[in-house]
């Protein structure tokens, strides 16, 4: 009997110290990301970064995004629909985050159908196809070309264009952005320069609408 | 620890086994425990070498008690194996580490090199190091049960 007692207290005693360190943890990694990001306020958003909405919005989200990465390409329409329910109050700016294998090509055939005033549809059309052109998690760029069929793209120009050193600086640029404000996960949402407490669309929706509420009122 | 002299159920050679395996319990749930925190709550990456010493440490966390509840003397045979499997992995590990073993066998060169030093506490602890003295403390314990039951 007393060695039952004794096997279960220290069972639950260690399950405790378990839960209570995790706890902790979470609390302290929380605050310093926030001091992280804080202390890095200037790379979130760069001057090269893709913007969509009011340039004027109350609301930024930066996020960080790989277009081979699943979540992203789930999270798009959701911050798509976020954005049509406020219109104007919103702007999203993305950043890359190419953390997939192979995902850099496809940012760089993104930049350079951004030259040519298409980057929005090409995303769209690369987000939509990603199962056929990331077989296993391995983003395969000659794979992406059948699916930009219609969008009117020169695709001469963009694959001259994929290679040139501008779009290099801003993939390198945007990785480092991305290390310097702990990103290790896509996609990654900073509303307003705040980080999401813990990943998933609850937390990012509701950041959103308390910083569409402050800055209401605000006003 | 004097926990079951009074214990007047159980035979005499029995209860002074049970002692050690709890002890070994004790220690393979808290690395089990430990493992879990670097890896699920850090978000450490676990390297290949890692996981081996996973494979073998995890499965003592719920197979002592099986022999704790009632008592098996013959604990040791089931647990014994996984302990040592361990303690190899994890020596090797340590070697690795420590730069005996060259460079040339290390056996995980892609993702996490099992050579990188993710944790060190006090100038001195590391995972690997910390493995290691949990799986020879188990193996201790285990051949401990085994010499005060078997007498």
């Amino acid at each position: 009997m007393k060695q039952k007692t004794l096997f279960l207290g220290a069972a639950v005693l260690m399950l405790l110290v378990f839960a209570v360190a995790t706890m902790s943890y979470r609390t302290e990694t929380t605050q310093q990301s926030a001091q992280v990001v804080d202390r890095n306020r200037d790379r979130l958003v760069r001057m090269h970064s893709p913007a969509l909405g009011n340039a004027q919005a109350r609301v930024v989200i930066v996020e960080f995004l790989d277009p081979a990465c699943e979540t992203c390409r789930a999270f798009y329409p959701l911050v798509k629909d976020m954005m049509a329910a406020n219109p104007e109050d919103i702007r999203l700016v993305l950043r890359y985050a190419p953390f997939h294998q192979g995902s850099e090509a496809v940012v760089a055939v993104l930049e350079a159908a951004r030259k040519q005033g298409k980057f929005w549809p090409a995303l769209d059309a690369v987000l939509a196809s990603q199962a056929e052109w990331a077989p296993h998690h391995v983003a395969q760029v000659e794979l992406v070309w059948p699916h930009l069929d219609g969008l009117g793209l020169d695709l001469e120009q963009l694959r001259a264009d994929m290679s040139s050193p501008e779009i290099a600086r801003i993939i390198e640029q945007d990785l480092a952005d991305a290390q310097a404000l702990n990103v290790r996960a896509t996609p990654e949402f900073f509303v307003n320069g705040q980080p999401l407490p813990h990943f998933g669309y609850d937390p990012l929706k509701q950041l959103v609408d308390r910083a569409l509420k402050d800055t209401d009122a605000r006003q | 620890m004097p926990t079951t002299e009074d214990d007047l159920a159980t035979p005499r050679d029995a209860t002074t086994g049970w002692t050690p395996t709890f002890t070994a319990w004790l220690i393979a749930s808290a690395s089990t425990l430990g493992a879990l925190f670097f890896g699920e709550v850090m978000q450490l990456p676990t390297c290949t070498l890692c996981w081996y010493q996973r494979i073998f440490m995890f499965p003592l966390a719920l197979i002592l008690p099986v022999g704790l509840f009632p008592f098996d003397r013959k604990v040791v045979r089931y647990a014994l194996p996984l302990a040592v499997g361990g303690w190899l992995v994890a020596v090797f590990h340590q070697l690795l580490v420590a730069g005996v073993i060259p460079e040339d066998i290390r056996p995980c060169t892609q993702g996490v090199p099992c050579s990188q030093t993710v944790i060190e506490w006090f100038g001195v602890l590391t995972i690997p190091l910390l493995s290691v003295v949990a799986f020879s403390l188990i193996i201790v314990l285990l051949i401990l049960t085994h010499l005060r039951s078997s007498k």
